[in-house]
């Protein structure tokens, strides 16, 4: 793997977006037609991988040579602030998506570290951002997802409402496969509340006894040295904790460090404390267990059992392996 | 495969099961009429029951019903009310109830781990020393285990603010159909691969049985506010909802009854609900103690912009404890109008939730049934209760009826077949209403990488005549609803 971002393409805004909803049965018609045009373009036999914005493209390996490239749609095609849902094509852009959202005082914390990264290649990769510890893994912000499958054909995973256990969780399966099932044309993401009011502190005191003292934080940084906190919320709430914090030896800054890339290593929360002391390039997320470097790490092997039954799925779903070949997940 | 009524095939299957269980295996008429139903209005009878102790148990017994091909199925506390439990094709039914130890909680990693048998609610009990719960909440809470939660992808009030429990599981142990033994997901950030743990969890029982689960704690909240709203209109009340939500606020619980379930619940729980009033809401907001308060007056404000009649904010946890003891016992309390009642689970968008609730009580008018409506307004997830008496002739049938209008009404208004109960035996062949024929091939494609024999807890959630294969429908009972 080599660095983050393998520079390259625009990212693709250019794929006809239908822009605000125009009503009803036009509109539906118009998502429609942009879906069926992406499956028609992934088509049904040669090697295809789906480009977003390049920010990750090595992710799990690169595409094998010869591989064809296709843009999936973008647009924000569907929002509607009191259902807390929004829908989308998945080339859109973050920074379109969350431009889109701010106006109505909205957020779907995705939080990838360049926003020019597309809503599917996020999901695709299955990269939660900082701040996870408060808002969850990127996956449980998907409720209902569109892809293209192998063979060229539309399926409709999980449904467009905040709570549903409709048949098999295909979305989840999704979220992290690199395109390797499918490629993701739309999906329906939750959207959240912009949080009244945002403060980040830093300070060098223990980021394991901060976590203990403090009541759903968004964020927890440490470099084995330096401690970075997010609090969100009301802004009383905020001051209070904050104050419970400065007393712990932290003090206000701008913002997080820099997100060393592209490395990233899944520890559990608590073997991350083996860390300290251990040499500098690497942000750990307290909480998580995640430690980001800026060397790429190798992966955890998975059990000869799990590894089966991926492969099977992979060969089930893929038989040609024609869904970016050359790309893995494990 | 076993034909029905195989007295040999049984027999050998049971002793080779009382070879590893001795007399945990059972075939007495009295334990398989006990396990023959579930919370749905289904039943059907198993061939053997056994109650393992251990995931070891388990995988051999999965082993023994692959030597002798007959299906199986894990059964938790039998609360569920889709049917996923109902033993269809003359199974061995796995209960799970002897598994019910807490096997270790690990405040530092925020994890429990815990057997399938574990209790919902005793699992809260038992982390409430240390500051923390499990989040979902279902109103079976205080009888459902865990292992159900995780077959059913379980919801509950709290669910509006924290997710279903897909959101509350970090890793699974799991026996496959195989019998092999594996584990999904991981205490880790990031576990390689596919997210198998995502797709186990809601699979009703299809890919396997999970005998261990790592659950992940959430630290209670160091404020509560608990409010009671009542409306002279169910419009108001539901647009009150999506004025809440629209507000900016999530509040941990957004609940909503109607007028028949207001008289039934207060008589039973005696908690001062306003008897008379259309509608009420039951709002639940946590957290630190500046946002709850600061929500309190935007829910105040919001319903006072929908008429609302009165604001009562529980003053303690002991206010808090009996308001909540209406709601989660309103189910049971429906015997007050009729013996039987059948439960219902869609979802609507909430700006959808008045349209749908007056085309939910016409159908039960249609069908000469009563309609009581106490539901998850927040996340548009309806629960309509069909109240009856078994004893009428043809009831059944309207009962039934019935249901698949209500679900009907839910799809077209753009919701979904199942919040949180699964779609089971009740639900399979409303699929089709919600998804393509190519959508549920896709479904069955992966069920069957994990099940390529059909052994696990068959004819579940997917409709027959999706695939070209159909091994079972020679074994679907007599009288059993699929």
């Amino acid at each position: 793997m080599s660095a983050q971002s393998s520079g390259g393409s625009a990212p693709p805004s250019g794929g006809a977006s239908t822009g605000s909803p125009d009503g009803g049965a036009s509109l539906a018609a118009n998502i429609a037609a942009e879906v069926t045009a992406f499956a028609h373009e992934v088509g049904s036999s040669d090697p295809v991988t789906v480009v977003g914005a390049r920010t990750h493209w090595d992710v799990g390996g690169t595409p094998l040579a010869g591989t064809r490239e296709v843009r999936a749609p973008a647009g924000v095609w569907e929002h509607e602030p009191s259902e807390m849902t929004v829908r989308c094509g998945a080339g859109t852009t973050v920074a379109e998506l969350s431009a889109h959202l701010a106006r109505t005082g909205q957020i779907v914390p995705l939080d990838p570290a360049d926003d020019a990264a597309t809503v599917g290649g996020v999901l695709a990769c299955g990269f939660s951002g900082h701040r996870r510890l408060r808002y969850g893994h990127v996956r449980d912000l998907v409720l209902q997802t569109r892809h293209v499958d192998a063979s060229g054909k539309v399926v409709t995973a999980g449904g467009p409402t905040v709570k549903n256990v409709s048949g098999y969780d295909l979305a989840r399966l999704l979220v992290g496969s690199l395109g390797t099932l499918g490629l993701l044309a739309e999906v329906i993401l939750r959207t959240l509340p912009v949080p009244a009011a945002t403060q980040w502190l830093a300070g060098v005191g223990d980021p394991f006894a901060a976590f203990g003292l403090l009541y759903r934080p968004s964020s927890i940084l440490w470099d084995g040295m330096r401690t970075w906190i997010l609090l969100e919320g009301d802004p009383t709430d905020v001051a209070a904790e904050a104050a419970k914090l400065e007393s712990a030896g932290f003090g206000p800054c701008d913002g997080p460090p820099t997100i060393p890339e592209p490395g990233r290593e899944s520890r559990t929360s608590s073997g991350l404390r083996e860390l300290a002391g251990t040499p500098g390039g690497w942000i750990a997320e307290v909480g998580i267990g995640l430690v980001h470097r800026d060397e790429p790490v190798q992966a955890a092997p998975v059990s000869s059992t799990n590894a089966a039954l991926m492969a099977q799925l992979k060969q089930r779903l893929d038989p040609q392996n024609r869904l970016n070949p050359g790309r893995r997940t494990w | 495969m076993a034909p029905e009524d195989d007295s040999a095939a049984d027999a050998a299957l049971l002793a080779d099961l009382r070879g590893v269980l001795g007399d945990r295996a059972r075939d007495n008429d009295f334990e398989r009429g006990l396990y023959s139903r579930d919370g749905s209005i289904e039943g059907s009878s198993p061939a053997i029951v056994c109650l393992p102790t251990s995931a070891g148990e388990v995988a051999q017994i999965v082993r023994i019903c692959r030597q002798h091909r007959r299906p199986f199925l894990a059964r938790g506390s039998g609360t569920g009310l889709a049917g996923g439990a109902v033993p269809v094709g003359r199974p061995v039914v796995v209960a799970t109830s002897k598994m019910d130890s807490i096997v270790e909680i690990d405040t530092a990693n925020r994890i429990a781990w815990v057997e399938p048998g574990v209790l919902n609610l005793d699992l809260s009990r038992a982390l409430a020393p240390q500051g923390f719960h499990f989040a979902p909440d279902p109103s079976s809470q205080q009888v459902c285990s865990i292992g159900g939660n995780i077959a059913n992808n379980s919801g509950g009030p709290h669910c509006l603010a924290y997710g279903v429990t897909t959101a509350h599981i970090a890793a699974l142990e799991v026996v496959l159909p195989s019998g092999e033994t594996t584990v999904f997901g991981g205490l880790d950030a990031e576990p390689p691969g596919f997210d198998l743990r995502g797709l186990f969890v809601g699979s009703e029982g299809t890919m396997g049985i999970a005998t261990k689960a790592a659950v992940r704690l959430t630290p209670n909240a160091p404020a509560v506010r608990t409010l009671l709203l009542d409306f002279d209109d169910v419009s108001e009340g539901s647009a009150a909802v999506s004025a809440i939500i629209a507000a900016g606020l999530v509040p941990s619980a957004l609940e909503m009854m109607d007028r028949r379930a207001i008289e039934i619940v207060e008589a039973f729980a005696h908690a001062g609900y306003p008897t008379g009033a259309a509608a009420v809401l039951l709002v639940e907001l946590d957290g630190l103690p500046g946002g709850v308060d600061a929500g309190v007056g935007i829910v105040r404000e919001v319903a006072q912009r929908h008429h609302v009649g009165h604001v009562r904010v529980a003053a303690d946890d002991a206010e808090r404890a009996l308001l909540w003891k209406g709601r989660k016992n309103a189910f049971g309390a429906v015997a007050r109008i009729k013996p039987d009642y059948y439960l219902h689970d869609t979802v609507v968008p909430r700006s959808r939730l008045t349209e749908v609730l007056s085309k939910v009580y016409r159908i039960a008018d249609a069908y000469g049934l009563i309609a009581v409506n106490v539901f998850h307004a927040g996340d548009g997830n309806l629960h309509p209760i069909l109240a009856f008496d078994r004893r009428e002739p043809g009831v059944d049938e309207r009962v039934k009826a019935a249901g698949r209008d209500i679900v009907a009404a839910s799809v077209e208004a753009g919701g979904v077949l199942s919040g949180e109960h699964g779609i089971g035996l009740e639900k399979r062949d409303y699929m089709g209403m919600l998804f393509s024929a190519h959508d549920m091939y896709t479904q069955d494609v992966v069920r069957e990488t994990f099940d390529p024999d059909g052994l696990a807890n068959p004819l579940k959630i997917i409709p027959t005549g999706s695939r070209c294969s159909d091994s079972f429908h020679q074994h679907v009972p007599e009288g059993a609803w699929v």
